[in-house]
């Protein structure tokens, strides 16, 4: 059961890495064909993913679990945007529009507008100076977000050519290895997956 | 807006803000709904931009070739029972080879070619040569510090303790800007709730 | 004594976290409703993206892939109506897409805001392409056929129709790309854009990101990066105009100082005390 999935693996990823290098437009539109084909088959695991979160807070209504009314309103909300969504359509002017307009983009905005709370409360706990490496996180820190904003050039004028300098400098040197390292990191797992050495999304055998 | 949309946006705003008084029955209501209306959300547009046009509609008008994606995807949804999980594994195959064959060569040009020829630039003229040396630096023991084939002793691991450094001076640039970012969220919520809805901020 | 200075810090260590929460709450609000209108100075970065867009010929076309949702709108929403008035008073067209699902309505906003500044008009100034989904698999294919991926625009017109649309259907088309993204598509626009395609390309990214793209900048790959909301209130004043950006800067500036406060007062509670630990209280 495992063996022909590796085989597609393999083919697949290495159909791919041939058509980087081959720029005549046949092997151009069946790279487009493929990604397509994905699409389509991500499409699915969003369904699957949704059919689980149905599944969880169903059961918690069934057994009246702890909280389960809330559950209920999750399930309404699920299958009300769905049904009015694919019936309807997404656009400004329709339902599932006005939904999105009035639900979740002022919730999605404020739920992540509630870090900034937590960031605040979280910096005076535990932004400690406790060691060197600590200290020069700190006053890096403190810094940037003094010298980049508007404030930071009353304080003191050298403040805003310091954090170029920072960001620059230091921070560019350590960004570089950073993104060559997941870079390496990303192509070793790769190649992995094609070459099936790596068969962790395959699951328990 | 509407007004009616626009009280609705607030109220429910207002209600996940409750939570940083303690969890609420009103947090925990906006919070759900916010759970279910997203994930409806993605499947609608996931249906009329890529179900609709490229599965359904083209098979309507007679090309059977995206019953294979379409085979796939339900083969997917086998994850759902445990007597028919190991079928996803054809789809999931067809989905990571793809992407894996995706990243090896852009990777390399982008990410690995790239930054490594802009290491190894000549420096800069005058008192430039400084700062394209301290860049130099703190590449090379940053990359130092990520080897961990061998243990961090000796001249390795002197490299590795000015990689540390380093390393703190970005993330510490890196929590200034996120500070900034995350209070930018807040600010533009408030925008919202004095100016479109208490209408004590001038219109725009 | 030392047992009193110790029971200060232990009080001030222990302060309950709403009221942290208060003081920022009212740190935001009160610069929006009493604006001290701090002036914003335009950093390198920014500049340089402004230049980039200066620097492409009058009547070009350029691609905007505009890559957010309502929850980074605040940062990369200004940003957008600050580039899409230069493009238009440079008589650029710009040829706009979007890979988030709910990227539309907030895209049609910002083109409804800087089209009406600018006097610029649908399929005369701008095209706008709606949305597609696929991220990576877009990107890669607007390399090679972007009238393929879209075979219409958002409001349903055929592109092999629309008089703009003719002679650009891939990146080679266009003389700059311009991202303005809050996520891993930033990555694919350098990766593919402007590395694999050898286009122009100037970035607009979230502040949470900004830090990560330098290496970029250094090696050209990018010609100018705008970062978060501040960014976006250096290319508003690049511009002359005033934006949701500037107007947020004051209670940027505050926030700040209230946090590195804080920041400085938990550090001192930890010199004063000898790092004893305090007895946290309240809050939930």
């Amino acid at each position: 059961m495992r063996f022909g999935p590796l085989v597609v693996t393999f083919l697949t990823g290495a159909v791919l890495i041939a058509i980087f290098f081959i720029p005549h437009h046949r092997a151009q539109e069946t790279q487009s064909v493929i990604l397509e084909w994905a699409d389509i088959v991500y499409t699915f695991a969003l369904v699957l993913g949704s059919i689980s979160l149905w599944a969880m807070h169903q059961k918690k209504v069934q057994q009246k679990g702890e909280g389960w009314i809330y559950s209920v309103v999750t399930l309404v909300a699920l299958l009300g945007v769905t049904a009015f969504g694919v019936i309807q359509g997404v656009e400004a002017g329709t339902v599932v529009g006005r939904i999105y307009n009035m639900v979740n983009a002022p919730l999605a905005s404020t739920m992540f507008s509630l870090l900034a709370f937590f960031i605040a409360s979280a910096a005076f706990r535990a932004f400690r100076a406790r060691n060197v490496e600590a200290t020069l996180l700190l006053v890096t820190a403190i810094v940037m977000m003094v010298g980049r904003v508007s404030v930071g050039e009353f304080v003191w004028k050298g403040f805003p050519p310091l954090t170029e300098w920072l960001l620059d400098v230091p921070n560019l040197a350590a960004k570089r290895a950073v993104a060559i390292g997941i870079g390496l990191g990303a192509i070793s797992t790769a190649l992995k997956i094609i070459l099936g050495i790596d068969r962790s999304y395959l699951g328990r055998s | 807006m509407p007004a009616l949309d626009t009280w609705v946006a607030a109220l429910l705003t207002l209600c996940v803000f409750s939570f940083l008084y303690r969890d609420n029955p009103l947090y925990r209501f906006a919070e759900h709904l916010f759970v279910g209306a997203s994930a409806g959300y993605l499947l609608a547009v996931q249906y009329q931009n890529v179900l609709r046009p490229n599965v359904i509609d083209k098979i309507g008008h007679g090309n059977l070739l995206p019953l294979v994606p379409l085979a796939m995807g339900i083969l997917i949804l086998g994850r759902m029972w445990e007597r028919t999980s190991g079928m996803a594994r054809w789809s999931l195959a067809f989905y990571v080879g793809i992407y894996s064959g995706i990243a090896v060569p852009s990777y390399l040009q982008a990410q690995i070619f790239a930054q490594l020829a802009d290491a190894v630039k000549p420096f800069e003229p005058g008192w430039g040569a400084v700062n394209s040396g301290l860049v130099l630096l703190g590449f090379l023991s940053v990359l130092a510090y990520f080897y961990f084939s061998s243990p961090h002793g000796g001249i390795h691991g002197i490299a590795a303790r000015v990689g540390i450094w380093f390393l703190m001076v970005a993330f510490g640039a890196s929590f200034g800007y996120t500070v900034m970012a995350r209070v930018s969220l807040l600010i533009a919520r408030m925008q919202f709730l004095l100016r479109d809805w208490l209408h004590i901020l001038p219109s725009v | 004594m030392a047992a009193g200075r110790n029971g200060f810090w232990q009080r001030i260590l222990g302060i309950d976290r709403r009221w942290i929460f208060l003081l920022v709450g009212i740190g935001t609000a009160l610069p929006l409703i009493f604006p001290v209108n701090l002036p914003v100075a335009a950093s390198p970065r920014v500049k340089a993206a402004y230049n980039a867009i200066e620097a492409v010929p009058e009547g070009s076309r350029v691609l905007m892939s505009l890559d957010y949702e309502p929850d980074i709108m605040a940062e990369l929403q200004p940003m957008s109506i600050a580039v899409l008035r230069h493009c238009f008073r440079r008589h650029l067209t710009p040829i706009i897409l979007t890979l988030y699902p709910a990227g539309p309505g907030l895209i049609e906003r910002a083109l409804a805001v800087a089209s009406t500044a600018e006097g610029a008009k649908n399929y005369q100034d701008y095209v706008f392409l709606g949305y597609k989904s696929g991220n990576q698999a877009v990107v890669l294919g607007l390399g090679e056929n972007i009238k393929g991926l879209f075979p219409k625009d958002f409001y349903g017109a055929s592109t092999d129709s629309i008089t703009l649309m003719r002679h650009v259907n891939s990146f080679t088309d266009f003389p700059l790309l311009i991202d303005l993204s809050g996520s891993t598509i930033a990555d694919y626009y350098i990766r593919i854009g402007a590395s694999r395609y050898h286009r122009p390309m100037i970035l607009g990214a979230t502040a949470v990101m900004a830090t990560d793209y330098y290496p970029y900048l250094s090696s050209r790959q990018i010609l100018g990066l705008i970062g978060g909301m501040k960014g976006a209130a250096e290319y508003e004043r690049l511009m002359g105009i005033v934006g949701d950006a500037r107007r947020g800067m004051d209670a940027q500036s505050l926030v700040h100082v209230i946090v590195v406060i804080l920041v400085l007062l938990g550090n001192a509670a930890l010199f004063a005390t000898g790092g004893i630990k305090p007895r946290i209280g309240g809050g939930s």
